[in-house]
């Protein structure tokens, strides 16, 4: 039709840019939501929370880019997913309300502090178990018919999505943990650095349980890993992921304060190009690809124009962001 | 076709309940984010402390309802494919894009200055953070010049035609889809409507420390500063009301009509009909008080000019009558009071007054949240009066919503309106606290905090603040 193939695929490109941006920033303020309750009251709360207030509004947008992206570029895609998801997109929306307003009002009403602390942690749990359910449940396959979700409102549930849901869960603790590596000192520090390392094995865990069970998925995804000669490239994936494992743990043990995040970083990187591997150039698997839920050229070519220019700016103001709050968060916050 | 009535009910209750209670927020912070510009701006230049202590006080607020923006509008962005996957699939090549550069050119221009802004004065140099304070206030209003042009393209749709899979695509030019024709008047009166609610929240909070301490300097600042944003800008809106109304009589005549109350043509000019009860069932107005030829006078500005009446149209284009009717009158009516609140304070201030009088403060105090009703109002108006049609006169409400299953759209609904009561009761209830403590010349710190979240804090920052 009326679709380019180059500029979707550039979109397919972009909106998976923006999505793995998400998964990483966000995934570390979800991850410490999880691990909050593990904190003690006071002085390492505060210090988990201050590292990430500055920061999550923006790491959250990239939600919205991906949401609203996916709308603009693929509206066929858009108009499927989240009809098949709806009860898991509801659940991640509301999750991520309670999650947010508590940044500001445990700070604004010290009597209830416990209650918002605990929304905190229960949105960020349910917005991750979401997330990771999504993941799974599109992994799994939508039932399509004529262009529209075919199928009923949970057959997202799967023994495959509750394991990626799961999954993410663990995923998004180990960035969380790895991060307040980073940002705290002291008993906070400790606490972080031992989770991190029981997270690290945890997540090397269920990885290798959500890559084994993938290409069992499909018929499709089997012939993208297996198929010679592409297996010598696809097998890289897993060989480097094994090798960052290797220099996370090291990374930990010799009390490194800031490359255990970005090895973690490296390690969900992998993990989403294996992703990319098995769908492309699917978008909603089995049957709808990238080319068929394109939007028009006109559409996907008037958005590139600001793209191109204005992530660029939009990099650049985020990284002054977090240069701005850059080193240890300390216990009084940013003084 | 029955089967899907109900779910379509519920899925449309859910949208009008989550985008009004969406919309009470940014209709507030983006007013006060080219407030708290104002005030830094001010304290810059004059290096008064007056506007660093109101800086800070109107920033806690901001704080506090920000949050509840974000959240609550991420729900809009995702509800459209959640319960209204058709129309996503149908109006995204046009709309996406808009809203894909509203995320790129003004989500993420707020979010990533907001942290600074918050929490960076003392990390950043003054002249920093007033840029920051800036890109958030420009933010706000980048995010509402892309979010109405969508709203007017679904109003008046231009520029478009329909592909082979009966998409909306683009015709031409964007030019012609961004500038619909309803674009310029409904952001004009939407961008004064978010100004002026600010300016009367702010002028309340200022009137309710007046009348316990006129001697508050920064009590007087905030009261005067709002007085001033009401007397200058609710005859604007009114004027700019106008205006969007004869639009709207162009392109969306049976809403003009439904607004009016005018089920008849009235051949000779229409009244104004003040008050009555219309009725779709009877097509006319119950116990009405009208003014005779005033309605062809606003609307045409011509007394006896012709008006044609909703029986002109098929009933099957008919909006729900009564809804619009009454909320066009409660923002009208809340205009006006606008208006007199401004002219009555410009009085008050002629005479010396302004800070001592009592009465005045009073109406102020009540007419605090009336912004508030009145965008709702406002919005309900424009909302419903679009109805049956999701893209005016081409796009069926009814042919716009997802294979939904009631069940999920039900439970959904209900889990909304349980956590947006509680999450922004609670929300509400913590800025009208910070609103009770009145500015005093040294904000406090909140306890133990880690103000970042707090505010913006300590003195070594912004130091010298000049003793007044």
């Amino acid at each position: 039709m009326s679709y380019d193939l180059n500029l979707t695929f550039i979109w397919a490109m972009i909106i998976a840019f923006a999505v793995f941006a998400y998964v990483v920033m966000d995934g570390f303020d979800l991850g410490i939501g999880i691990l909050f309750p593990g904190f003690a009251v006071g002085d390492e709360r505060d210090q988990a929370m201050n590292s990430i207030a500055p920061v999550w509004d923006g790491n959250e947008t990239w939600l919205v880019m991906g949401g609203g992206g996916l709308l603009a570029a693929f509206p066929l895609a858009y108009a499927i997913i989240l009809p098949a998801t709806y009860p898991l997109v509801i659940a991640m929306l509301l999750g991520l309300i309670f999650r947010g307003v508590a940044f500001e009002f445990r700070w604004r009403d010290p009597r209830h502090r416990p209650i918002w602390d605990a929304a905190f942690t229960i949105g960020s749990f349910i917005a991750t178990l979401a997330q990771g359910i999504m993941l799974g449940a599109i992994l799994q396959g939508i039932k399509v018919v004529d262009n529209a979700y075919a199928g009923g409102w949970s057959d997202w549930l799967s023994p495959f999505s509750v394991l990626t849901g799961i999954s993410l869960v663990i995923g998004y603790a180990l960035l969380g943990a790895s991060w307040l590596v980073a940002k705290t000192e002291g008993n906070a520090q400790a606490h972080a650095r031992r989770m991190a390392f029981r997270l690290g094995i945890a997540t090397l865990l269920v990885l290798i349980a959500v890559s084994v069970a993938t290409p069992f998925l499909h018929q499709d995804y089997w012939q993208r890993w297996f198929k010679m000669p592409g297996v010598l490239l696809t097998a890289q994936v897993p060989l480097l992921s094994a090798i960052g494992f290797g220099l996370f743990f090291w990374a930990l043990k010799t009390h490194r304060d800031r490359a255990p995040f970005f090895l973690v970083l490296g390690i969900f990187l992998l993990a989403y190009i294996g992703l990319g591997i098995s769908m492309f150039p699917e978008i909603v698997p089995p049957s709808i690809t990238i080319a068929q839920a394109a939007a028009p050229a006109q559409s996907q070519l008037f958005m590139l124009v600001g793209a191109v220019i204005i992530i660029p700016v939009i990099l650049g103001y985020t990284g002054w962001a977090y240069w701005v709050f850059r080193g240890k968060v300390g216990t009084h916050g940013y003084h | 076709m029955s089967e899907t009535i109900l779910p379509v009910l519920l899925a449309r209750f859910q949208f009008a309940f989550t985008v009004s209670f969406h919309f009470i927020f940014p209709a507030f912070t983006i007013g006060l984010a080219s407030y708290l510009m104002v005030l830094e701006a001010l304290w810059l230049k004059t290096g008064k402390g007056v506007y660093a202590n109101l800086y800070r006080y109107w920033m806690k607020i901001f704080a506090v309802v920000f949050g509840m923006g974000v959240v609550s509008g991420i729900v809009m962005s995702y509800q459209f494919g959640t319960n209204w996957s058709v129309f996503s699939e149908k109006a995204g090549p046009i709309i996406g894009p808009l809203l894909a550069y509203e995320v790129l050119t003004a989500f993420f221009l707020e979010a990533g200055f907001l942290g600074v802004m918050l929490f960076g004065i003392n990390k950043v140099g003054k002249v920093a953070h007033f840029i920051a304070t800036l890109m958030v206030a420009l933010g706000t209003l980048i995010s509402a010049t892309w979010i109405i042009s969508v709203n007017s393209w679904m109003q008046t749709p231009s520029g478009f035609m329909l592909n082979a899979q009966g998409q909306f695509v683009p015709a031409g030019s964007w030019f012609h889809i961004i500038f619909s024709p309803s674009f310029p008047y409904r952001l004009v009166h939407t961008v004064i409507a978010a100004y002026l609610t600010t300016a009367l929240a702010v002028g309340g909070v200022g009137a309710w420390h007046l009348l316990r301490d006129r001697t508050n300097l920064g009590v007087r600042k905030m009261f005067s500063m709002a007085m001033w944003m009401v007397a200058i800008l609710a005859p604007i809106q009114i004027l700019a009301g106008d205006q969007h109304g004869l639009n709207t009589l162009e392109h969306q005549p049976a809403k003009v009509l439904a607004m009016e109350g005018d089920y008849r043509p009235s051949p000779d000019g229409a009244p104004l009909v003040l008050f009555g009860f219309p009725s779709n069932k009877d097509a006319k107005v119950h116990a009405k008080v009208e003014i005779p030829h005033i309605g062809s006078l606003i609307l045409k500005h011509d007394p006896t000019a012709a008006l044609p009446g909703l029986t002109d149209f098929p009933r099957s284009e008919w909006p729900p009558v009564p809804i619009v009717f009454w909320s066009f009158r409660i923002m009208v009516g809340l205009g006006f009071a606008m208006l007199g609140l401004g002219l009555w304070s410009l009085f008050a201030r002629y005479r010396k007054r302004l800070y001592s009088t009592p009465w005045l403060h009073r109406a102020a105090m009540v007419m605090g949240p009336a912004g508030f009703v009145a965008v709702i109002a406002g919005w309900v108006t424009t909302e419903v009066g679009r109805q049956p049609y999701t893209i005016y006169g081409h796009f069926l409400t009814a042919q716009s919503h997802s294979p939904l299953a009631t069940p999920a759209v039900a439970a959904s609904l209900a889990a909304f309106m349980l956590v947006y009561f509680a999450t922004f009761g609670a929300g509400v209830y913590y800025m009208l606290k910070l609103m009770k403590r009145a500015p005093e010349r040294h904000e406090p710190e909140p306890p133990n905090v880690p103000q970042r979240a707090a505010g913006i804090t300590p003195a070594s920052g912004i130091e010298p603040i000049p003793a007044e």
